[in-house]
This record gives structure tokens, sequence and C-alpha cells, in this order.
């Protein structure tokens, strides 16, 4: 275990939970050691139930948490502190800012609140961080979703949270709206030292923004892990969201190339083209490939029209469900992920450590701005 | 102001001593009024129906009645008036009883308006400020207080306007004392007794007619107001 290991677990979220509501029960234990932990699920899947639990607004029937060592919730030993003295930032779907307060006093609320001694939370830094200088004055019902999402953000920030709970904060918001929220949510990301759970059901939000993801379904954890793992297999999703399954790899900006639009990204598997994204040369980006938009070749194609290419080999084949299995390929080092049909496996007789090419359209690399390659800032 | 309105100086004492008592009447059950309210917008306990229909009651009883019970309660050979004695509270035949009649007749009128407004807060905002380290003194204090005050001002309003209109219990109560107890309505009704009171009593009933469409004006536009201020942004 590094330093850095040791210094993530003292802010650690532990949760083990088991709770009924109704015909609805939840039997939950994970870890969350951040910078951000995604709780992905369907809706119903009982992600909700378990923020609201962890924030202290629900009393578990039974179960533990703790936050940094600091026990929360113990039913075994009868310990419940009152969400008021948890010191858990929650940032809620609907904002919930004070419609009597201007945006100032809102952000202030939090910090007027927190002892002394934990005001670590900077007012000025925070503004800057969310961009939203400019609606200091102003009052919650003239500001637009996407604002009133930073205010609320900023507001809990303020607080000084030991962790920071966001639950679907773009699920009211429209896509371009969710495009203007999603790098603020980056750079709290990779500029806090507050860890963040972030709830939400769309797999390209985790995909972009989780380092890791816990999977929910019917109040169950089926997957856990680091982000770059849990989709590659696309048991661990459900329905249409299946079709979103793929790896997420690390890579830097080489190059533009501005005749064509296009820019050039270099990873571990090789160049990798998509189309103009908005990142200097030399910056890091995150880069999601969906198991569905990658062809197998046993031989190097030649006269495609797809641009982007990636000698590996066979590391893995899923057990898959119906016509199609989920082929994990290992680029260099890289992660790739295909979804092909049983019949392509046998017809290429794929077996593992098998010498292969990875496929990509570089316009799969796109998919309208929420599937972009993201910056990602140190 | 007596002159500019033309009143002589039974009327403007009957006016002065109204407004008195009225104020005295609202103030004394605002407390009152909030801790109802929440406990019948909030609570969950048995017996909240009842107590919803005691605090409605005044509303329904002939104002005799309630009058008549104050005077067997609070009179000077009542349970509550001999124990209240001792320690100076008078209520018998005084201005202060007036205040407490008119206070236990508009006190549904209060509680209502004050209810109806609790009922309308959002409380997920208060979660949200529990989440943000505020204590439940501090949620109310900071958050549901302010998104209710419109709903308190109109609810003093009501009560406020009931009370300057108040008769059946006042008059049972403590009587029609003219400097002491003849409140505006009261005057108004003295004033028809006597031959020649007619004016008077018109110049009275003009005054009530304003004060009454203003209040009830006023708590209109604050209830409109109140219902765009508690709305989640």
């Amino acid at each position: 275990m590094t330093a850095g290991d040791a210094a993530a677990d003292t802010n650690a979220l532990e949760v083990d939970l088991r709770h009924r509501a109704g015909a609805f029960s939840l039997d939950v234990a994970f870890r969350a050691r951040g910078p951000l932990t995604a709780l992905f699920g369907p809706s119903g899947s009982g992600k909700t139930t378990v923020v609201n639990l962890i924030a202290g607004l629900l009393r578990p029937d039974e179960g533990r948490i703790a936050v940094g060592g600091r026990v929360l919730v113990d039913t075994a030993r009868g310990v419940f502190v009152p969400a008021h003295r948890r010191r858990i930032g929650y940032v809620f779907q609907d904002a919930r800012l004070f419609p009597h307060l201007s945006v100032r006093a809102n952000l202030a609320y939090g910090r007027w609140f927190a002892p002394r001694a934990e005001r670590s939370a900077d007012l000025a830094a925070i503004v800057e961080l969310l961009g939203i200088g400019r609606l200091l004055d102003r009052r919650p019902q003239g500001l637009s979703g996407g604002e009133r999402q930073r205010v609320a953000i900023g507001r809990a920030l303020l607080a000084s949270p030991a962790v920071l709970l966001m639950d679907e904060p773009l699920a009211s918001l429209d896509e371009a709206r969710k495009a203007e929220i999603l790098p603020y949510i980056e750079r709290l990301r990779d500029g806090m030292r507050v860890p963040i759970v972030h709830v939400s059901h769309s797999v390209a939000e985790v995909a972009r923004l989780a380092t890791d993801v816990v999977v929910l379904k019917e109040g169950r954890v089926t997957a856990a892990g680091p982000a770059a793992t849990v989709f590659r297999h696309a048991d661990a999703l459900d329905g249409a969201e299946r079709d979103e399954a793929g790896t997420v790899i690390d890579a830097s900006v080489a190059a533009h190339d501005e005749r064509f639009g296009m820019s050039v990204l270099r990873c571990r598997a090789g160049e990798v083209c998509v189309p103009r994204i908005d990142a200097a040369p030399g910056d890091p980006v995150r880069l999601r490939i969906r198991s569905r938009d990658v062809m197998i070749a046993t031989e190097r194609p030649r006269g495609i029209s797809a641009l982007n290419i990636f000698p590996g080999v066979v590391a893995d084949i899923g057990a898959g469900q119906g016509t199609a299995v989920d082929v994990m390929l290992d680029c260099g080092g890289d992660p790739v992920a295909a979804r092909i049909t049983r019949q392509s496996l046998a017809g290429l007789g794929l077996t593992r450590g098998m010498p292969v090419f990875a496929i990509v359209k570089s316009v799969a690399l796109d998919g309208g701005g929420e599937f972009a390659p993201a910056p990602i800032r140190a | 102001m007596a002159e500019f309105l033309g009143l002589g100086p039974q009327e403007w004492t009957a006016v002065r001593l109204s407004v008195w008592v009225a104020l005295w009447a609202t103030a004394g059950s605002l407390p009152f009024g909030v801790a109802v309210a929440l406990v019948l917008a909030r609570g969950r306990f048995w017996g909240k129906s009842l107590l919803n229909g005691v605090v409605h009651l005044p509303l329904v009883m002939p104002p005799v009645v309630t009058g008549y019970l104050l005077l067997i309660t609070f009179g000077r050979r009542g349970p509550l008036g001999q124990l209240l004695e001792p320690l100076g509270i008078v209520f018998s035949f005084r201005w202060t009883g007036a205040a407490l009649a008119c206070a236990i007749m508009g006190f549904p009128l209060m509680v209502r308006a004050i209810r109806l407004s609790i009922e309308a807060v959002d409380r997920r905002l208060e979660q949200a400020a529990s989440t943000l380290g505020a204590g439940r003194f501090w949620v109310f204090a900071t958050v549901t207080l302010p998104l209710i005050t419109p709903g308190i001002i109109a609810g003093m309003i009501l009560c406020f306007a009931k009370a300057m209109g108040e008769f059946g219990a006042t008059i049972t109560f403590v009587s029609n004392i003219p400097g002491e107890t003849q409140t505006l309505p009261s005057a108004i009704y003295s004033f028809i007794q006597v031959p020649g009171g007619d004016a008077s009593a018109l110049r009275l009933t003009a005054i009530s007619i304003a004060i009454s469409l203003a209040a009830l004006m006023a708590s209109e536009w604050l209830a409109g107001h109140a219902a765009r201020r508690v709305t989640a942004a």
C-alpha cells in the first residue's frame, strides 16, 4: 500500500445496509474511496435510497455507515448520527435552493453551521471553480437549471463536507445544460479533496466522470470496482444500457488535424483518431469505446474507412447472452472490448491469446458530445 | 385625527380602544397560533381532530356562548379568574377581558392561515437545510419561519380584523363600559339604542367597513405572495 492509498482510505466511505420500504428491499455493502464513485443502476434500483440513508434522511433497519473511520450509523450499537451532524454534502436532483435567500446567502448557509475548525472550504475558490461569481446577488428563481445546480454544488461544498453526495444532479437538465455542468463536476473531481458519490443511470455520464463504479440492481450490488473494468462486461448492465457497455481508456492529445477537423490521441493501444476535441496537445483525456462499435479482424485490414486499427491479443471471451458475446482484447496494455456474434466468434476461431486487430470507426468516438473524449484536469 | 374624521369623544374613545384591544388580542394569540398551527400541520397524534375541532369551535359556536363560557371560567368567581387574581391578572369587566374574548374569537382564523402556509412549505427544503448542518431549531428559524412569514402576517391581519369587529363574546364577558370595554361594535350598538345616535353609528360603521376591507385585501395579497415564495427553486 502506498502513502496515497493510505491517505485516500482515511476518508473512505463504508456502507453496509439492509433496509425495507414497502415491497422494496435493499441489501448493499460497498466502500467508496473516491475521487468519484458512481452509484449506477436503472431507476428503482435503490440508488436514491442509498444516498438518503448515507445523508441521514432515512434510518436503516439494519447496518453500518462510516466515513473515514467515523461511525455515522451502527444499528448493532444503537448509533445514529442525525443528518445535521454528519457533515455530508448532498446535491439533490432538484437543486433545492432556498427561495427566500440570495445566491450568496444560499452559498453561505452551510458554512455558517460548519464548526469553525472545519471550515476548510474557500468561498472565493469554489465560486471561481463553479463559475458562479456573476450570480451571487441574484435570487434562485431567476437562475437557469444549470446555474441552480452549480449553486447547489457550491452550497454543499462550502459546508466543508467529508463526502459529497450527488443524486443525479444532471437528470433534470437538457443535453445542453448537461454539457455545461459536466466540466465543472470534472474540475471538482480533480481539484477538490472531497470524495464524491455520484448517483447516475447514464453509462455515458458514469464513464466520463467515475473513477470507481458500484452497480446497483433491485437493491443489490451486482458489480463494483474501478470504472475502467466494471463496464467491460455487458452482464453488469441492463436492457438498453447493455448497448452502452465498453471500456474507458486514458489517453493524451497528440495533435490536431485542422484540415479534416480531427484530433489524434495517444494511448497504449496506439494512436486514435477522433473528431476534433477541445483540449490542448499534451492534455490527458478519457476515451470511452463502446463494445458494439468495435470490430475484430484476424489480419490487418486494408482499404477500410475505419481510421483506428489496434493490434492486440484476445484476453478473454465472455459468456455472453443470446447471440452476442463480449470479447476482451488487450491492445498494448489498454483494454478494448468488442461485441460480436457467436457466429463470428466461431467463424474466426477466436481463442484466448490469439493475436487480432481491433477496428473502431472514428465517428463512433463522438456520439454527440456526451461520448466525446473528455479532458481531465490534473 | 378625531376632528379630522369628525368623531365625538365617545366615538373616538371606542375606536382607539378597539385598536388597542385588537392589537393585544393579535399579539397575545400569535405564539399560540404558530404553535397550534405547527402541531396541526405537522403533528401525528391521537386526538388531533379533536384539537382541530376545539380550535375552530369559536368560529361556529354562537359568540354569546363563548362569552358566557369565558365569564364562568375567567370571571371573578370562575376557577381561573380566582387563580389569576392574586397575580394581578384580572379579566372581568376590564379591557384585558375584551382582548381575551377577541383573541379567542380570532384564534381559528389565525391558525387556519398559518397552518395553510406551513402545509405549503416544501419539506425538501428543510431536508436540504439539515444536510447543510442545521438542527431542528435552526431549520425552523432559518427556513420554515421565513417561508411562512407571509402566512403569519395574513393570519395576524385576519385575527386583528375579527378582533376589531367582535361583539357577542365581548359584550357577554366584559359588558359595554365606555372607556374600558366599549369597543367599536359595542359603541355602534349603544348609539343605535339612543335617539339621535344614528349619525355616530353611521360614522363608526364606515370606519368599521374600511378597516375590514383593508384587512381582507392585505391578507389576500400576502397569501398570493406567500404561494410564490414557498415553491422550491
